[in-house]
């Protein structure tokens, strides 16, 4: 996405290099490949620009008449992301029923999550989804985080690619502010449905309950009913959506989409199941289609620490991401624009990479020509900087990971890691690793079962497609005692689980269910996993030391007898004589077994 | 014979008490049975078994094959005492009433029997074990005097009373007593040929005395042979396929004795049997149809060239092996049956025996 990002923020600065106005965040709202870009009121959230869509495919024209640019000219229009996603749904993971479920209630999930832990709330999160009919369910998640002011709802869940985090780098669950619009409009499109939103930002404040829909064509939220709700909601007894309904504070989100659901591991159930298990500090209850409560009980009475908010880190920027940054800044000249627009660079620094590219110390950043800007780029990649901060990110940790699995899955031992924060792109990130192995609840000869976690939130399609999986397999899993055929998940009773923390997680699509393999990211999964592994096969070695001895102790209390019977037979030596011999002889084993 | 293995047995029981009761562990040293513990005494005419032993010490490893084997002893004991047998089957099964020491498989119980054999350089016979399996049939101009296990009455077994059918070999042939005037004895590999000529009264013919091994000799009918053959003083003619199975297996096992039963081959073989037929050179002479070499054909007969002390030893039969694997080829008896179902009584034999001296060794 990025990359496309900087390709579009090229072609406008040839065209027409508008964006010298600092008044207002681009417009991106409108994408347009031509379009102007107009002023618009600067939100509380910044809108993203989007570029994927720049690329998109026009309208073919007949092959047979040939058409002058004029003919073509007039074909050419803009596009709306909304247009675009009706037509692309898969790639966002609306691609089949049983997966746009998931997606929709991962997407709110995700949201919820996020929420709560931004304004420091424990989460709370009720998720009901019954079924209307066999392809149509209704999916409702209630969250007790801060609420949403009025004025913001209808663009957060109405509007694609209108969010907060698509704009700073920390670690979060969301990233582009496309999730739950997107699983709106999925709604809007197979069932005609608005999404509809209740939240409440205090106890004394009134609630307000929108039915949004989407204008696909501009991209634009619809508000279709907008009711407010009275301060306090009366909870009856007999109402059950009504109780849920009432709260102190927090969102609700409810859809109507056209969906599958399945039971199984790569169903709705394993993800809720599996985002328990990443999120300790979270109190879960899910309301299946088929009517079973399922509670995930909070673990962890504390928040995780707050992830923070960082400044790019120059070695991760991209020429185009540069050039932007160049006109946007507030900064008046260059040094001061690299001092304090990005991490680790010192005002002697600054200084020093300026002068390597040429460039006068005191040039205005939104004077910067794209030769110019390229030199600084240069210049940034040749200067060694000190790596970006890594105490930004929030791990789950050590004793969690093992809470979190002990909770869900019976084995016999249990090994996390928490590897300390490495770099990839100037990205900060973090490995965590764990591991639930043997007991008998687990299937023996079977392949691994194995959790892979974002930024907390489970990955459960395209396994073979992720570095965590690849990892995996590189593995030589036989180093501690544990079967593995080549180029395969190790054979074992095991569960292996691994979570990356990163401010900016690289995904290899927008549906984010694969993690891409960065050489650096490759390297810290595999530490994680041998640190692991090395714990398991000690506890392995160890096990099977114990049952070697234990099965030698029983080999002499078993068969010595037989040893005084046959000499008994076989000389007619008295039972006195018997056992003395078989004492004798036990006690020299015995004696001889520990020596060894 | 049988009666001196008791005091083996005790001996070797009362070493292992012993040692136990010094504190120490108690070894057992068995023979190691293989080809590559024995030496051909070409004089003699037999596999003799060498030196090497492998030792069995009391560990906590070994305890169970320990118990087994000493179990094992104490069982021959019995048998020996009580003047009965028990089949390897038998034995595996009496074992079942031993709790934890008893056998699962009775491959297992195979093994320990044949350890124990081994152990005291005795017949298993004479331990009071008996072979399932049974010895060989005999047709022809001999008479077998046996015992009425009853009365202990001498019985005159006739062998040429047997019409198409055929006197069977015992297990136990070392009591047996024989008269005869057969010039020689024929010895065949398979119950088909061996049909053939008891139907045509080949015996009658040629006067001899016909012995179907069906497959590798059984202890009982080499020892029946042997003991026949010695008393009588009368010529041994063996006829078997002429493939690698037949010479390695049969003809050199029938001899010689085999490397797994090195202890008591000196007993167990016949060294004057001949190699009447059929031949590599047979073949060839005869015209007669074959099948290709297998690939396991093929690694039997190199193992032969480079491992059997036999064929080792008789550079004639290490050139007739070479040919066989050269021509790639292998050709049964019944493929003389291809000139005529009686071609081999009325021209085969008879070409044979007129020559005796050009028998392979």
């Amino acid at each position: 996405m990025a990359k496309q990002h900087q390709l579009e923020l090229i072609a406008r600065d040839k065209t027409e290099r508008p964006a010298k106005k600092k008044t207002a965040p681009k417009a991106a709202l409108k994408v347009a490949s031509k379009a102007k870009p107009k002023a618009k009121p600067r939100a509380a959230r910044k809108a993203a620009p989007v570029a994927a869509l720049k690329a998109l495919p026009k309208p073919s024209p007949k092959p047979i008449v040939a058409l002058t640019a004029t003919d073509m000219a007039a074909r050419q229009r803009e596009i709306s992301v909304s247009e675009f996603f009706t037509k692309n749904r898969h790639l966002l993971g609306f691609d089949s029923p049983a997966k746009a479920l998931l997606t929709t209630v991962k997407e709110a999930v995700d949201n919820s999550l996020d929420a709560c832990e931004e304004a420091g709330i424990l989460p709370d999160l009720t998720i009901v989804i019954s079924e209307i009919t066999e392809t149509r369910y209704r999916v409702v998640v209630q969250d007790n985080g801060p609420g949403i002011v009025k004025a913001q709802i209808p663009r957060i869940f109405g509007q694609l690619l209108y969010g907060s985090k698509f704009h700073t780098l920390r670690q979060a669950r969301g990233q582009q502010g496309i999730g739950i619009s997107a699983a709106g409009m999925y709604g809007q499109l197979t069932t005609g449905k608005p999404i509809r939103i209740a939240s409440r930002t205090g106890s004394s404040k009134p609630g307000h309950e929108f039915e949004i829909q989407i204008d696909t064509k501009r991209n634009q939220p619809v508000v279709v009913s907008d009711r407010e709700l009275a301060v306090k909601a009366p909870p009856s007894g007999d109402d059950k959506r009504a109780v849920e309904r009432h709260m102190e504070h927090g969102t609700r989100v409810e859809l109507e989409i056209e969906a599958t659901y399945k039971k199984g591991r790569h169903s709705v159930d394993g993800f809720i199941e599996q985002t328990a298990m990443a999120n300790p500090h979270a109190g879960i209850t899910y309301v299946a289609p088929d009517g079973e409560r399922h509670e995930y009980t909070r673990v962890a009475q504390e928040l995780p620490k707050a992830p923070l908010e960082i400044k790019p880190h120059p070695h991760g920027v991209e020429l185009g991401i540069l050039l932007k940054m160049l006109h946007e800044t507030k900064s008046r000249n260059i040094t001061a624009f690299l001092h304090h627009d990005f991490s680790r660079v010192s005002g002697p620094v600054a200084e020093e990479i300026v002068k390597a590219a040429g460039l006068p110390l005191t040039m205005s950043p939104g004077k910067a020509a794209r030769e110019q800007a390229e030199a600084l780029y240069k210049a940034i990649q040749a200067t060694k900087l000190m790596a970006p901060q890594s105490n930004v990110l929030s791990p789950i940790g050590e004793e969690l990971l093992i809470e979190g699995l002990k909770k869900q899955v019976t084995a016999d031992f249990y090994s996390a890691t928490s590897r300390s924060p490495a770099v990839y792109r100037g990205n900060p990130f973090l490995v965590e690793a764990a591991l639930a192995y043997g007991g008998g609840h687990l299937p023996a000869d079977e392949l691994a079962t194995m959790i892979r976690f974002a930024n907390r939130v489970p990955l459960l399609y395209q396994q073979s497609a992720c570095a965590i999986t690849k990892s995996v397999v590189q593995t030589t899993w036989k180093t501690y005692g544990i079967q593995q055929s080549r180029g395969a998940m190790p054979t074992a009773p095991m569960v292996l689980m691994v979570h990356i923390a990163s401010v900016w997680v690289p995904f290899t699509s927008e549906s984010k269910e694969a993690v891409a393999s960065y050489p650096e990211i490759m390297k810290e999964i595999r530490l994680a996993l041998q640190d692991v592994g090395r714990k398991l096969g000690l506890y392995i070695r160890r096990g099977l030391r114990e049952a070697d001895a234990e099965k030698k102790r029983s080999y002499i209390e078993k068969y010595i007898p037989h040893i005084g019977i046959a000499l008994q037979e076989i000389l007619g030596i008295d039972d006195k004589r018997k056992e003395k011999v078989c004492a004798t002889l036990k006690d020299t084993l015995e004696r001889s077994r520990k020596n060894e | 014979m049988s009666k001196n293995v008791v005091p083996k047995i005790q001996k070797e029981a009362k070493a292992v008490e012993e040692s136990i009761l010094k504190r120490k562990k108690p070894t057992l040293r068995f023979p190691v049975r293989s080809l590559a513990n024995v030496r051909y005494l070409a004089k003699e005419g037999y596999f003799e078994i060498r030196g090497r032993k492998k030792e069995r010490t009391l560990t906590v490893n070994t305890v169970k094959t320990f118990a087994q084997t000493l179990r094992m002893m104490a069982l021959s004991k019995t048998l020996v005492e009580t003047d009965d047998i028990a089949t390897k089957r038998e034995a595996y099964y009496v074992s079942k009433n031993w709790d934890e020491a008893r056998f699962l498989e009775q491959t297992e119980s195979d093994t320990v029997m044949d350890d124990v054999e081994a152990l005291f350089e005795v017949n298993r016979e004479q331990l009071g074990f008996v072979p399932e399996e049974k010895g060989g049939d005999v047709a022809g101009n001999l008479v077998v005097i046996d015992k009425d296990p009853n009365t202990g009455k001498a019985i005159r077994i006739d062998c040429t009373k047997f019409g198409s059918g055929a006197y069977s070999i015992p297990i136990s042939v070392e009591d047996l007593k024989f008269e005869t005037k057969a010039k020689f004895i024929l010895v065949i590999e398979t119950a088909g040929m061996f049909q053939r000529l008891v139907k045509h009264g080949y015996w009658k013919k040629a006067n001899c005395i016909l012995v179907s091994m069906g497959g590798v000799p059984t202890r009982a009918c080499r020892r029946f042979i042997r003991r026949l053959a010695d008393l009588q003083k009368i010529p041994v003619y063996v006829f078997v396929d002429g493939d690698p199975y037949g010479i390695s297996n049969i003809y050199r096992t029938f001899k010689v004795g085999s490397g797994n039963a090195a202890h008591i081959n000196e007993f167990f073989c016949v060294p004057q049997a001949r190699f009447l037929g059929i031949t590599p050179q047979d073949i060839i002479d005869y015209k007669l149809p074959t099948h290709p070499l297998k690939e396991v054909d093929v690694k039997r007969a190199k193992d032969a060239l480079k491992n059997d002390p036999f064929f080792l030893h008789h550079k004639e039969w290490s050139k007739a092996i070479e040919h066989l694997v050269s021509m790639g080829v292998r050709a049964e008896q019944q493929a003389l049956a291809a000139h005529g179902l009686n071609y081999v009584i009325d021209e085969y034999l008879p070409q044979k025996i007129a020559h005796p001296e050009k028998f392979l060794p």
